[in-house]
């Protein structure tokens, strides 16, 4: 109990005397983890979308296909984004290994499943709601995919932050692809790691609470950047 | 909407630009001493080359410089050290410093350990009183010289029983279980005295020499792997086997207490 006390101490001392290290590792978690969410937003939001007007084939198939990703474990993800980007496997030649960018790879094949999981979801039912009008305007698949994104974009705002959360809090993946190298690929999750290995609980700790910090913020600026829960407004 | 783009095409934009670079792994013992953050500032000032750290175990190390995704490796196991050699992975090994491995435990010293006459003897002690005994079980440097002390003592532990528990992780993890279960482990120094969670965990045996425990840095063969860049290698090499590093590394103490010992050989 007392260490959860040291720890909130921790935290409270890094961002105050606002730490160099801190800052550097916290913006770098933002980073990778933002570039990690644009692509994978960019690739699950129509795909989601897709899935919910179009019929073919194999629709149910991809569907629990996708569902069932949502589960993949990261260190899968890690091991195998490993063996491809390694000197020695088929992306050797590239250099990503090691690199924020390897980890955003590993971060994009881990919260792709889970917006569009979420996002098919809600395009369902709004799909629901408009077919009948967007049948009879005679509008193309283009056209409905695009409106239901436009209209759904609050939904898809929380599938979108779904996956912000899960990317964030990740560590099994990017600490294998990543290497936990300090300057270079070190974020916060990797270094709460380090620092409960070695033992020291309470720096550990801070770092947690920041993290969480930090994930609270983002999901507050993204609300009122988009100004959701506004009055006069749904 | 559009202002989340915006925002987010701020964060996401802006790349570091990097100087001179190698990539070296090295075990979770050296990087959990804390001499690391001795020594790469000042390879930093001399040389001005970022080594950046890659902290694994022992065996994944190897497979790393196996597949040429370092320059160099910074480990501690001779005999694999030799065979990643022979192999042709790695062009030499040569000595770096040494420290030795002690046996930490519960300070009530239930198997009675602290007079034992050997190291062997500490673990005879341990697995006939069937006390709590967390391995590292990851194929690093400290769990095969674990191994090769169990094979002294004449015990399996793998077929002993529930107090042998492998927890298949790093030295702080490990360290960690045992603090955890009040248990016994087998911890290289400098990790331990570097170790901030010992409650309840004292040192109990050390001084045998078959606890002794060298490091030894092995470039990565450059004919394999075209892309290594093997004259950062050298460099640090020159630089580790130097009188300054002689200084930092004979230098650096926790607690008073000396946790390395330079062994280079001048060539």
């Amino acid at each position: 109990m007392i260490e959860i006390l040291e720890g909130l101490k921790a935290a409270f001392q890094l961002v105050v005397g606002f730490d160099a290290e801190l800052w550097e590792i916290s913006l770098r978690s933002l980073r990778v983890t933002l570039s990690a969410l644009v692509i994978a937003s960019v690739i699950a939001i129509p795909l989601g979308t897709y899935l919910a007007v179009q019929r073919f084939r194999f629709r149910r198939f991809v569907i629990s296909l996708i569902n069932a990703l949502m589960g993949l474990p990261p260190v899968v993800v890690g091991l195998v984004v490993y063996i491809l980007l390694s000197r020695s496997g088929p992306f050797g030649v590239l250099d990503l290994l090691f690199t924020p960018t390897a980890m955003i790879i590993a971060q994009v094949i881990i919260i792709t499943p889970v917006i569009a999981s979420i996002a098919h979801q809600s395009m369902r039912e709004l799909w629901a709601e408009y077919h009948d009008l967007l049948i009879s305007l005679n509008t193309s698949k283009r056209q409905r995919i695009l409106t239901l994104i436009y209209d759904g974009r609050r939904n898809l705002l929380t599938a979108a932050l779904a996956g912000f959360g899960r990317a964030i809090g990740e560590v099994g993946a990017i600490m294998i692809v990543g290497g936990n190298i300090d300057h270079v690929t070190r974020v916060l999750t990797t270094a709460i790691a380090l620092e409960t290995g070695k033992g020291d609980f309470a720096l550990a700790l801070g770092l947690g609470f920041v993290l969480i910090g930090i994930a609270i913020l983002v999901n507050i600026a993204i609300h009122s950047l988009s100004r959701t829960e506004r009055e006069g407004r749904w | 909407m559009k202002r989340i783009f915006i925002t987010l095409a701020f964060l996401v934009c802006g790349q570091v630009a990097a100087a001179d670079s190698m990539r070296m792994a090295v075990t979770t013992s050296f990087e959990n001493s804390g001499l690391a953050d001795v020594l790469l500032p000042a390879i930093k000032e001399d040389l001005d080359l970022e080594v950046q750290l890659l902290v694994v175990g022992t065996g994944q190390a190897l497979r790393l410089g196996e597949a040429g995704d370092v320059e160099a490796i910074l480990v501690h196991s001779k005999a694999a050290e030799e065979a990643f050699v022979a192999a042709g992975h790695g062009t030499y090994r040569r000595e770096i410093m040494y420290n030795d491995f002690v046996v930490v435990g519960p300070v009530a010293d239930g198997a009675g350990i602290a007079d034992a006459t050997s190291a062997a003897d500490a673990l005879t002690r341990i697995a006939q009183t069937q006390a709590p005994f967390v391995s590292r079980g990851d194929d690093s440097g400290t769990h095969k010289a674990e191994r090769a002390l169990w094979a002294a003592a004449g015990v399996d532990p793998e077929a002993a029983g529930t107090w042998y528990r492998s927890v298949g992780a790093g030295m702080g993890a490990a360290l960690n279980t045992a603090s955890g279960l009040n248990a016994y482990v087998l911890s290289d120094r400098a990790s331990w005295l570097n170790f901030g969670n010992k409650s309840g965990l004292g040192l109990l045996y050390s001084g045998d020499p078959a606890l002794f425990n060298q490091y030894a840095f092995l470039p990565v063969n450059p004919d394999k792997h075209a892309h290594v860049r093997n004259d950062l290698a050298m460099q640090l090499e020159n630089w580790l086997t130097s009188p300054q590093a002689a200084e930092l590394i004979d230098g650096y103490t926790i607690e008073g207490e000396a946790l390395f010992v330079f062994n280079a050989v001048a060539e």
